[in-house]
């Protein structure tokens, strides 16, 4: 028998194992395949009620590789190593935000 | 002279006149404002289909069993409903489908306890009838516009909480009854901590002696801030604020707001619609999830020939309100067809559902963009279904553990990892392409590699099955 350690979470597949960047891109492949756009933000803080993390560039609304986005997450984990970074995609047929799931903690 | 005119004109001839003459118009074509009904028909023997179709269609509209001067005064063809079709059931000797159009000027706007009430009132105890069973009922646009339908949907609930591409998890605490409010909130702290987004009020816990609704929502309530403070995650607890009276209703709900709740609980059926749609607009207006319980629908849906279906008590509840509806597993201990339960399903999610009679729907339902309704599948489920209840039920769904969380041997918080470690492993490989209901057991023992709460859950469950024939079958 075990107690569960406190642990903070991130949603969407944060109690699995931090993803390999070929996981990342086999996320990807699959907001693509459905037709989202992915987009990539980044925060100081992981608090759940803040709505808004602040945007990566525009959302990548031509995306047509997973290479492409992939590029752009390894360019914000770059420029932010203090910030925790999320990638998202956007349902353009349903007008909602579908997907996120964070890929890199500080 | 047709069928669909009533003779009203040649002075009053008291009298018990037959149905068909004036209900029974085969020639009509229905009209994209009228509501349809089908109904499964059982006549008493002796009487034709065409009388007993008839005698439904009258009965649930303008009827009354003589004839009555002041109908004269009336005109009739505005107001009849009208069976304008009849199929026999396959391999049934006395069964029919009979589909009856209802003229939109016979409810009332926005009223689901009205459109109730003509639908399924005195009809169902009708002597002409041996069983009657309303399958599904078409809303028309005109219809559904008058109505303000769930307070948020399932698109503004994931924004409120956080929550996107996957299913959300709940536990039922347990045991029911019986627990005081404090070491009932410790078991919502355990969960909410382990890895679940909600918790859940049983449906009989209302505020008995053991644990009044005050206490219970303010220890809830503090479980729910410090597992969220401590996981980052957003939490919530579906605070039962079914009361005796809609004054104690409102005053429930009005407290759960007041202590910072996201969501409270709700049962339709016995509460009934009016208290429900109110609650729904109370929701509305202040921004509080609505989740829906449906005790007592299988007193009503569970005989294939008579009563009402569920996909006409869901297509109410969406029309009424409600965030969240109770559907059934498929996989669990509880009754469900899967090819019905999915029918249903897409009539609470969808905006656009096609008529379907392999899995059970009648008509084809535009919602005219009313909001969605999360399916919640509950009830004698556990790790080992995760992949099935993937497969099945899609990120729009909320999969509603008890046991199967509170039950792990090393308790509830564990139990929550457990679940939502089976959730996240087969969402990443269903999401890289895998196939869930042929590989799900290989990615469920994957994950019990690395997760030993899971390898502990999939120990003590792995022999629990749940294989009984379904009563109402298609």
């Amino acid at each position: 028998m075990q107690t569960l350690p406190k642990k903070r979470h991130f949603e969407t597949m944060s109690y699995l194992p931090p993803l390999t960047d070929l996981e990342i891109t086999k996320q990807v492949q699959y907001m693509l395949d459905k037709g989202y756009i992915p987009a990539i933000e980044f925060n100081e803080t992981s608090e759940p009620t803040v709505h808004y993390w602040t945007l990566w560039k525009l959302p990548l609304l031509g995306a047509k590789s997973t290479h492409e986005v992939i590029a752009e997450v390894d360019a914000c984990r770059k420029a932010y190593p203090n910030c925790y970074v999320r990638m998202i995609g956007f349902d353009n047929i349903r007008q909602c935000q579908a997907a996120s799931f964070i890929v890199y903690k500080p | 002279m047709s069928y669909s005119q009533t003779m009203n004109k040649g002075g009053f001839q008291a009298g018990v006149k037959d149905y068909r003459l004036t209900y029974y118009t085969p020639d009509y074509t229905p009209r994209d404002t009228d509501i349809l009904a089908a109904f499964r028909v059982t006549p008493q023997p002796g009487v034709p289909i065409e009388e007993a179709a008839a005698a439904v269609a009258a009965e649930s509209s303008t009827g009354t069993w003589t004839t009555v001067w002041t109908d004269m005064l009336t005109e009739l063809d505005r107001y009849k409903g009208r069976c304008y079709d009849i199929e026999q059931v396959a391999g049934e000797d006395n069964q029919f489908i009979c589909y009856i159009a209802y003229p939109l000027d016979l409810f009332e706007e926005g009223s689901v306890t009205n459109l109730l009430t003509s639908l399924v009132g005195n009809v169902f105890g009708f002597k002409a009838l041996k069983a009657l069973r309303l399958e599904d009922i078409r809303i028309p646009i005109a219809y559904a516009k008058t109505f303000e339908g769930p307070p948020h949907g399932i698109i503004v609930e994931r924004d409120k909480i956080n929550k996107y591409g996957r299913p959300l998890l709940g536990c039922t605490i347990k045991p029911k009854l019986g627990l005081s409010a404090k070491n009932y909130g410790r078991a919502v702290y355990e969960c909410l901590r382990g890895g679940l987004d909600f918790t859940k009020d049983d449906e009989n816990i209302n505020s008995q002696p053991f644990m009044r609704w005050r206490d219970r929502f303010l220890f809830v309530q503090d479980a729910i801030s410090k597992s969220q403070a401590e996981t980052g995650e957003i939490k919530g607890h579906y605070l039962n604020c079914t009361a005796p009276t809609v004054e104690q209703m409102f005053e429930r709900a009005e407290f759960a707001k007041e202590i910072g709740s996201p969501i409270i609980m709700h049962d339709y059926l016995t509460a009934g619609f009016t208290a429900n749609t109110s609650l729904s607009r109370w929701c509305r207006a202040n921004g509080m999830l609505l989740h829906i319980h449906r005790a007592m629908h299988a007193v009503i849906d569970r005989q294939k020939n008579h009563g009402i279906h569920f996909r006409v008590l869901a297509k109410t509840l969406r029309l009424s309100g409600g965030d969240h509806i109770h559907t059934g597993t498929v996989v669990g201990k509880l009754e469900g067809e899967r090819a019905s339960t999915m029918g249903f399903v897409d009539l609470l999610r969808e905006d656009h559902v096609e008529r379907d009679l392999s899995r059970g729907i009648y008509f084809t339902q535009d919602w005219a963009s009313l909001p969605g309704v999360m399916a919640v599948a509950s009830g004698g489920i556990h790790v080992w279904h995760m992949p099935a209840l993937v497969d099945i039920f899609g990120d729009d769904s909320v999969l509603q553990f008890g046991g199967g969380t509170l039950g792990h041997p090393w308790g509830n918080a564990p139990g929550a990892t457990a679940n939502r470690v089976a959730l996240e492993a087969c969402l990443k490989a269903r999401n890289e392409g895998r196939n869930l209901m042929r590989e799900g057991g290989d990615i469920i023992r994957e994950a019990c590699r690395w997760s030993p709460e899971l390898a502990a859950a999939c120990e003590l469950w792995k022999e629990i099955k749940f294989e009984y024939e379904a009563v109402d079958k298609l």
